[in-house]
């Protein structure tokens, strides 16, 4: 796995989810991303997770890796499957039905 | 790459690059406008795909300009794989970093949307493959799946329309794919954001056989051929085949060269075909219309000029055969390397197919004499109203090589030798008209001329005989009221040949009878002179007898007198 940003590190033990945010610079979409997936993952994940950011504007090549196209772009790389989430994540329910943790809550 | 126009008032169109694609470049004079996008669209499997690849290697390969393939798609093994079907080693040129494909990945399935987006991550992708290559090529084959892929319409029309936009603005000659709507140029009207440059392809299927066509539907700024092209995928790649782009200007050789068959020759102002014209030879079945095909190829190889002939009735094995039975060996020319024998099944692709893979063979062998036999074959898969075009093409081309072609054409039964062969004949300089006909239990052929373009050419019917040792044109009888071909023509010779001998013995005869009368009318005179002879000698004895009488009377006088006297 290549080496993005780990912006919050979790104790090593815990992380059995891994979400990797991609962007295009700091634009307000990403911004906005990156604060509404902090805040649902803090709610349903609690220590759980772990969060890598990457900017594709300072690597693009790994846009190829994940097939991105829409930024901003979650990834849930664990658990598997792999799954894509795109938009600002701004609508919660929808997030929550895209990383299968609906029925969890 | 500025190319001049026909078009006098606009001396000077848009910038063009050249696509390389054979015919292509001939229909939009000039190719593809120069940092704009194009738009492709048809419907499935028509040869979107390959064009727009094709357009990237060539480019990459002749006008050393990289390319970028954005696949939505088909992954890279198989673009790979089906480019080596068509001849081009997409891997190595991958290698060399001429070409850059990227496969995009969408699966409706795996994408939840949750608010704002935009596709930045596609420009991504592109910019870097853009510059990592330092590309002046893309493709987007085909975009379209994007619609598929992602929810929100709204978000992605104002992403495409960026997209299109930032590639004219990098400059990038660009190629985009689109599937043909119901409606619309391409299901999601993609021609709204694409508007300076817009084909499409089509697939269509007539009588079992399949032609693909392309047709430029606009292109600003410039002009550009507006009708249907066929085009084809073989072995080479696409071939698009301009129809009558060409014009009217082939030069017009006056060398006349021999159609191997003297008498022929003889009909035909003593000299034969002219160098490059187009010769047609048309009638029933079993009339010899191969003959005098193999003559002609027979003649040419003798000169030791090249020879193609497209056979569609027989394979070549068989012509061979044939043709020895009339005294005609091909198989030297063919050891020789001067003849080349293409046989294939008419019905083995479309008829545009078939010119291109003539188109090939020529360019190969660059013959001087081509004979297609026949052409009606041809026909069988389209019917007359697209044979003409075809074979236009075709002639036209030859022409321009400066290639004498003859054509041999079948006319079923029933129909009318002269009517059925307009379509074509019109195109053709000269026409040669082979005829059965039926008297007296026997089939014979005749033939004539029926025209020439450009030479005197006799406007006699003559009969065709087909020999052991090729063919021959024979004079018909032309009696009173009739023409005798055959055993009738052999009778009637014959009845005439004793005619003449009867008045010939007549002749002699009388000729001895007078010439007779002559030595008996001189022995006569021979008689009488001799008789009028002796009566003049006769004559002259009575006179002497009566002088001597009279002298001899006077002297007994004398003699009386003295004896008296005494």
């Amino acid at each position: 796995m290549k080496a993005p940003k780990n912006t919050d590190h979790k104790r090593a033990e815990a992380e059995n989810w891994i979400l990797r945010l991609y962007v295009a610079g700091q634009t307000k979409k990403s911004l906005i991303a990156l604060a509404n997936l902090k805040r649902i993952c803090e709610q349903k994940l609690e220590n759980k997770y772990r969060i890598e950011v990457v900017d594709l504007l300072e690597n693009p090549k790994l846009a190829a890796g994940d097939q991105i196209l829409a930024i901003p772009t979650l990834v849930r790389k664990m658990p598997t499957p792999v799954k894509k989430i795109i938009g600002d994540l701004s609508n919660e329910e929808r997030v929550l039905v895209g990383l299968d943790l609906k029925p969890v809550s | 790459m500025n190319k001049k126009t026909t078009n006098s008032r606009t001396t000077e169109s848009i910038p063009k690059t050249l696509s390389g694609i054979q015919g292509l470049d001939e229909i939009t004079h000039g190719g593809l406008p120069t940092g704009r996008p194009t738009l492709i669209c048809g419907s499935a499997g028509c040869g979107k795909t390959l064009l727009a690849m094709e357009f990237l290697m060539r480019g990459a390969t002749q006008y050393g300009e990289p390319g970028v393939f954005m696949a939505f798609e088909e992954n890279e093994q198989d673009l790979i794989l089906n480019m080596r079907s068509l001849g081009f080693d997409l891997k190595k040129l991958i290698a060399q970093k001429k070409i850059l494909l990227d496969y995009i990945h969408i699966d409706r399935q795996e994408i939840e949307e949750t608010g704002e987006y935009d596709l930045e991550g596609l420009f991504i992708r592109l910019d870097y493959a853009i510059k990592s290559i330092g590309a002046k090529r893309v493709v987007l084959d085909t975009i379209e799946a994007l619609f598929a892929g992602l929810p929100n319409e709204m978000i992605l029309r104002a992403e495409l329309r960026r997209l299109f936009r930032w590639l004219k603005d990098r400059g990038m000659t660009a190629i985009i794919t689109g599937e043909s709507g119901d409606k619309t140029l391409t299901r999601h009207g993609l021609e709204e954001y694409v508007a300076d440059c817009v084909m499409t392809l089509d697939h269509r299927v007539q009588n079992q056989m399949s032609t693909r066509r392309l047709r430029v539907v606009k292109y600003r700024g410039t002009v550009h051929g507006t009708n249907e092209y066929p085009f084809l995928i073989g072995e080479a790649g696409i071939s698009v085949l301009p129809v009558t782009s060409l014009g009217l200007n082939h030069e017009a050789s006056v060398q006349r060269i021999s159609s191997g068959i003297p008498k022929l020759d003889e009909m035909l102002a003593g000299k034969g075909y002219y160098r490059g014209s187009s010769v047609l030879v048309s009638g029933s079945p079993g009339v010899g219309k191969s003959s005098i095909a193999a003559h002609f190829i027979d003649a040419a190889c003798r000169r030791g000029e090249r020879c193609q002939l497209f056979a569609y009735e027989e394979s070549s094995d068989q012509i061979m055969r044939n043709m020895r039975s009339i005294g005609i060996d091909l198989a030297p020319w063919i050891e020789k390397g001067l003849l080349q024998i293409h046989a294939v099944r008419p019905t083995l692709c479309g008829i545009e197919s078939h010119l291109v893979s003539m188109h090939h063979k020529i360019g190969a062998f660059k013959p001087s004499v081509v004979v297609v036999d026949p052409i009606s074959s041809l026909s069988i898969t389209q019917d007359e109203a697209e044979l003409k075009p075809t074979l236009m093409r075709l002639i036209d081309f030859l022409k321009m090589q400066k290639i004498t072609a003859l054509f041999t054409s079948l006319v079923s039964g029933g129909m009318n030798l002269e009517d059925s062969q307009v379509g074509v004949s019109s195109l053709m300089d000269t026409w040669l008209l082979l005829r059965n006909a039926e008297t007296n239990g026997e089939r014979n052929r005749t033939f004539y001329v029926l025209k020439s373009r450009g030479t005197a050419h006799s406007n006699q019917i003559r009969e065709f005989v087909i020999t052991n040792k090729g063919v021959d044109l024979q004079e018909i009888y032309l009696g009173a009221d009739k023409t005798l071909t055959g055993s009738a023509r052999a009778t009637q010779e014959a009845n005439e040949a004793l005619a003449e001998q009867r008045l010939q013995r007549e002749h002699q005869r009388r000729l001895q009878q007078l010439d007779r009368k002559r030595t008996t009318i001189a022995a006569q005179i021979i008689a009488l002179e001799a008789e009028m002879k002796s009566d003049e000698e006769e004559m002259k004895s009575f006179a002497m007898q009566e002088e001597l009488r009279q002298k001899t009377l006077s002297n007994e006088r004398r003699t009386m007198s003295r004896l008296r006297g005494q």
